[in-house]
């Protein structure tokens, strides 16, 4: 992952939800729903941050939380369906 | 803490469970005349199809009760003069949308008002990889029109997804429709057996393939997602017939999606309108809420309250909702039996001695009688009979 700097796929819509209160990824044929903070993690993925960049920043606004190990994988998780780039 | 990030499919909320999904039919005009179209035999005269005004009323409602994503169909959703202003509404209430086209009619000029407008997504219907047998399967000179339309998709920097109907004609030629998706930049194509309803049901003799036919589809679809993998999206919609299952149509009946028929007409499914007894309610008269959430409509087969044995007590009742109501209706008479697609069903026969007769290669070569550009279907088949 190393100087990746993530950025949603262009065919791929990060929305809320606010019927539902959540965040979706919306896709031609497909709804994600993104649940915990997947939404807050994929919003930092704007094509200039590189990912320890977005780990610092979630653990700055989630002290606690097992950023560094959930973050990288879920990114590489998300980029494996195409959804990041 | 838990872990912070996850994703998950949409589900039907058995509670109260919300739509996620919109087919809005804009208008039945279309300028092709396949021969499984999935339009009613009865077709919405345009003089009666919902106004500009009524449409955004319409997606408002359907974004407040949860919508997200709509797929703007027909017909021929480009016969509307006024779909830009459609597009304009859908994504101002937050809704994604979709266009599903038969590219004929689109300009470059068009493609950037649409865009402009909001537009997310274009899905191009094709009938045949041959230009020849794809206008003759569509019934008027279309196949290079479509081509054009790709590209102009394809320069708009719009996602493109194929759709192709398949049957008969042109199972054979799968591999060279396949290559279309690669060479016209469409990054997903949708290989959908056709589905006996409506115009397809009338013309099931002539469209349904040999079992030989399926099952050398199936292995090129296999071959091909392999090869095409991490660059075409293979869709394969099953064929329902050949293998006993039956298909968990529209994610069970009411549960996350619906459909608004060009003249305002709401149903869980496009097909919808063939049953009985449903009292089909219009946006014109109702709240889409009271429409989702009392109409007899959209409740009478919501949930498994309303199944009888075999589905009742099967473990695969919550998995496919006992398949689809208007197949369990078109085939039987009655809607609220097992699907006869399913082996389960004691109708079971009735498709599987059509699947289990034909000859291969197959017995006719005519294509079935086109969707009729007429008001009125000239003839209504029986067990089709609606509204």
């Amino acid at each position: 992952m190393t100087g990746w700097r993530p950025v949603l796929a262009a065919a791929v819509h990060l929305r809320h939800d606010r019927v539902r209160d959540t965040d979706l990824l919306l896709l031609p044929e497909r709804v994600v729903v993104l649940e915990g903070n997947a939404g807050a993690v994929l919003r930092l993925c704007d094509g200039q941050r590189e990912v320890p960049d977005i780990v610092a920043e979630l653990a700055h606004l989630y002290p606690g939380a097992p950023v560094a190990e959930d973050v990288p994988e879920f990114l590489g998780r998300i980029r494996e369906e195409g959804w990041l780039r | 803490m838990a872990a912070m990030t996850g994703t998950s499919s949409p589900s039907g909320d058995r509670a109260r469970p919300r739509p996620w999904a919109l087919l809005a039919e804009l208008t039945h005009g279309c300028p092709l005349h396949c021969p499984y179209c999935s339009n009613p035999l009865e077709l919405t005269r345009r003089s009666a199809e919902l106004t500009t005004d009524e449409w955004r009323e319409a997606l408002r409602q359907a974004a407040d009760l949860g919508v997200v994503s709509a797929h703007l169909s027909g017909g021929e959703p480009l016969l509307r003069s006024d779909l830009e202003a459609i597009v304009a509404a859908a994504d101002g209430a937050g809704i994604h949308t979709q266009l599903i086209t038969s590219g004929v009619g689109l300009s470059r000029a068009r493609l950037g008002r649409l865009v402009d407008a909001g537009l997310r997504s274009v899905q191009l219907s094709v009938q045949h990889a041959d230009p020849s047998a794809s206008d003759l399967i569509a019934g008027r000179r279309s196949f290079v029109d479509k081509e054009r339309a790709a590209a102009l998709v394809r320069d708009s920097g719009l996602p493109l997804g194929l759709n192709v109907v398949l049957h008969r004609h042109n199972l054979d030629a799968l591999d060279e429709l396949i290559d279309l998706a690669p060479a016209w930049g469409a990054d997903r194509i949708e290989l959908a057996n056709t589905q006996f309803y409506g115009w397809a049901l009338r013309n099931r003799a002539e469209l349904l393939p040999s079992r030989e036919q399926l099952t050398r589809a199936q292995q090129t679809v296999r071959r091909r997602r392999d090869e095409l993998a991490g660059t075409v999206e293979l869709v394969w919609v099953v064929p329902d017939y050949f293998d006993g299952n039956a298909k968990p149509c529209m994610g069970g009946w009411g549960a996350i999606s619906l459909t608004i028929a060009p003249d305002g007409t709401t149903l869980p499914c496009p097909a919808a309108a063939s049953i009985p007894g449903l009292d089909a309610p219009n946006v014109r008269d109702h709240r889409l809420e009271w429409i989702w959430v009392h109409s007899r409509a959209f409740t009478l087969y919501r949930g498994t309250e309303w199944m009888r044995d075999p589905c009742r007590s099967c473990e695969l009742r919550e998995k496919d909702f006992g398949g689809c109501r208007c197949q369990a209706f078109a085939l039987t008479g009655d809607a609220a039996a097992t699907d006869p697609a399913c082996r389960l069903s004691p109708d079971h026969a009735l498709v599987r001695d059509l699947v289990d007769a034909l000859p291969e290669p197959p017995a006719s070569a005519g294509l079935g009688k086109p969707r009729s550009p007429a008001r009125r279907a000239a003839v209504t088949p029986r067990g089709a009979a609606g509204r």
